[in-house]
């Protein structure tokens, strides 16, 4: 196996596209593992880490843009993100512990396709666009689009992830994300739930996402559990609505970690919480 | 074979290594530094972490490659310079921190980390940054307790042992 440190995107898509499996290396706490246990065999890992700007947090029109290579720690310890979009650092706070978060990337997170990954649902949530290189140019999708099932995403070959954009933030909104876990660390999800909210002068919301994680052969956007919301002063009602939307959206599977009838039931719940932190972030910030 | 060069423990080295190679196995094969210890290799356990440019991580979650021109402290840079325990390895003797031993160099390695963040963590603050590192005797108690004793020996007060 060949190790790769290229230092432009270019020379990156060039390796990936020249080689028969190819993999990418951004943070490795998911490829490392794969490669120790032979579930992969690259011919070729391509190391990102060393090409300009893939590191960097960047102000992008009043949003965010984020390396593909930025690692969790560096998120969760980032002012800005923290203040704007509270409910991704929180996401990426939960994955793995202290050392892998040192490690993890949000976009290997995303790339590695789990139905369980904790940042993806408050990636979709937060309406993320991901910046994706490869031989034919860039192209732009929302998150929610990034992935296809267990393990599969829409990348083709040659492609890489360069970096995830978040919206400018409007003013009175808040996100949260919340998991489920049977142990307080170290653990996969059961249940995720990414909420983010807007709302008018008045107190009605009106703007919301929603985004299941766990539930699906990938993580879902929840259209109807938005709509439960927008309109409303997240009051009982809505919120119960958004746990029937929820509950209507999840296809999961059953096992040792959690039943069907178990996870559908959590969906409804941890939505429902996290709406709730989301509308008190939204006006605890007084934006 | 390609090379690798960085710094561990103040000191240069360079080796061929494979391109699989973890920074984990080019400590211990390669350098013979066998203090820093493996226990799943698969990012869970904690045992081999160690720190890259003054951050601990898990040795077995980089390529040795990938550390290309990083500084390395591993257990073995520990120690104060004439060889004596620091502050924080005596506090794990002396409070038992450890029993069968396997898990105290990454234990070493995340708290010094911890204390360098953070001078006076809450018991519950090292509860939480200990929960990458694993320990299968202890019950943590007695880490925490050296943990918290070394913090407040480097911030110039003493606990008693038990």
């Amino acid at each position: 196996m060949q190790y790769a440190a290229p230092q432009t995107v270019e020379a990156a898509i060039d390796l990936l596209t020249s080689h028969e499996g190819a993999h990418v290396l951004a943070g490795g706490t998911d490829l490392l593992v794969q490669l120790r246990s032979d579930r992969v065999a690259p011919e070729v890992i391509v190391d990102i880490k060393r090409i300009d700007g893939m590191k960097s947090i960047r102000d992008d029109s009043g949003g965010f843009r984020i390396g593909a290579a930025v690692s969790a720690a560096e998120i969760t310890e980032h002012a800005g993100l923290g203040a704007a979009w509270p409910g991704l650092v929180e996401a990426a706070g939960l994955i793995g512990s202290t050392q892998v978060q040192g490690r993890a990337t949000i976009v290997g997170n995303l790339c590695n396709a789990s139905p369980a990954a904790d940042t993806t649902p408050a990636l979709i949530a937060a309406g993320a666009r991901i910046v994706i290189s490869g031989p034919t140019g860039t192209r732009e999708i929302p998150a929610e689009e990034m992935t296809t099932g267990p393990g599969r995403t829409t990348l083709a070959k040659g492609e890489l992830v360069e970096a995830v954009r978040l919206p400018t933030r409007a003013a009175r909104s808040g996100d949260a994300y919340l998991r489920f876990i049977p142990r307080t660390e170290m653990d996969i999800a059961v249940v995720g739930a990414g909420v983010s909210l807007s709302f008018d002068d008045a107190g009605m919301c009106q703007a919301a996402r929603v985004a299941l994680g766990a539930v699906a052969p990938k993580a879902v956007l929840v259209a109807d559990a938005a709509a439960a919301l927008i309109g409303t002063a997240i009051d009982d009602a809505a919120l119960e609505q958004l746990a029937q939307a929820c509950a209507a959206a999840c296809n999961p599977i059953d096992d040792k970690r959690g039943t069907i009838e178990f996870r559908t039931q959590v969906a409804g719940v941890l939505a429902k919480r996290a709406a709730v932190a989301a509308k008190e972030r939204a006006f605890a910030a007084q934006k | 074979m390609p090379t690798v060069s960085m710094t561990v423990n103040g000191k240069a080295v360079a080796s061929d290594v494979e391109g699989r190679t973890l920074l984990v196995d080019f400590l211990r094969e390669n350098l013979r530094l066998t203090g820093t210890h493996v226990g799943c290799d698969t990012l869970q356990c904690g045992a081999c972490v160690v720190h890259v440019n003054g951050d601990s991580v898990k040795a077995c979650s980089m390529l040795a490659l990938s550390a290309e021109g990083a500084e390395i402290t591993t257990i073995e840079g520990i120690a104060n310079p004439d060889g004596s325990l620091s502050v924080l390895q005596r506090a794990f003797q002396d409070h038992h921190g450890l029993q069968c031993g396997f898990c105290t160099p990454g234990m070493v390695m995340s708290a010094a980390d911890l204390l360098k963040r953070n001078a006076n963590p809450s018991e519950r603050e090292v509860r939480e940054w200990l929960e990458g590192n694993l320990c299968r005797c202890t019950g943590y108690h007695n880490i925490v307790k050296a943990i918290l004793a070394a913090a407040a020996e480097m911030r110039g007060e003493k606990i008693a042992a038990e």
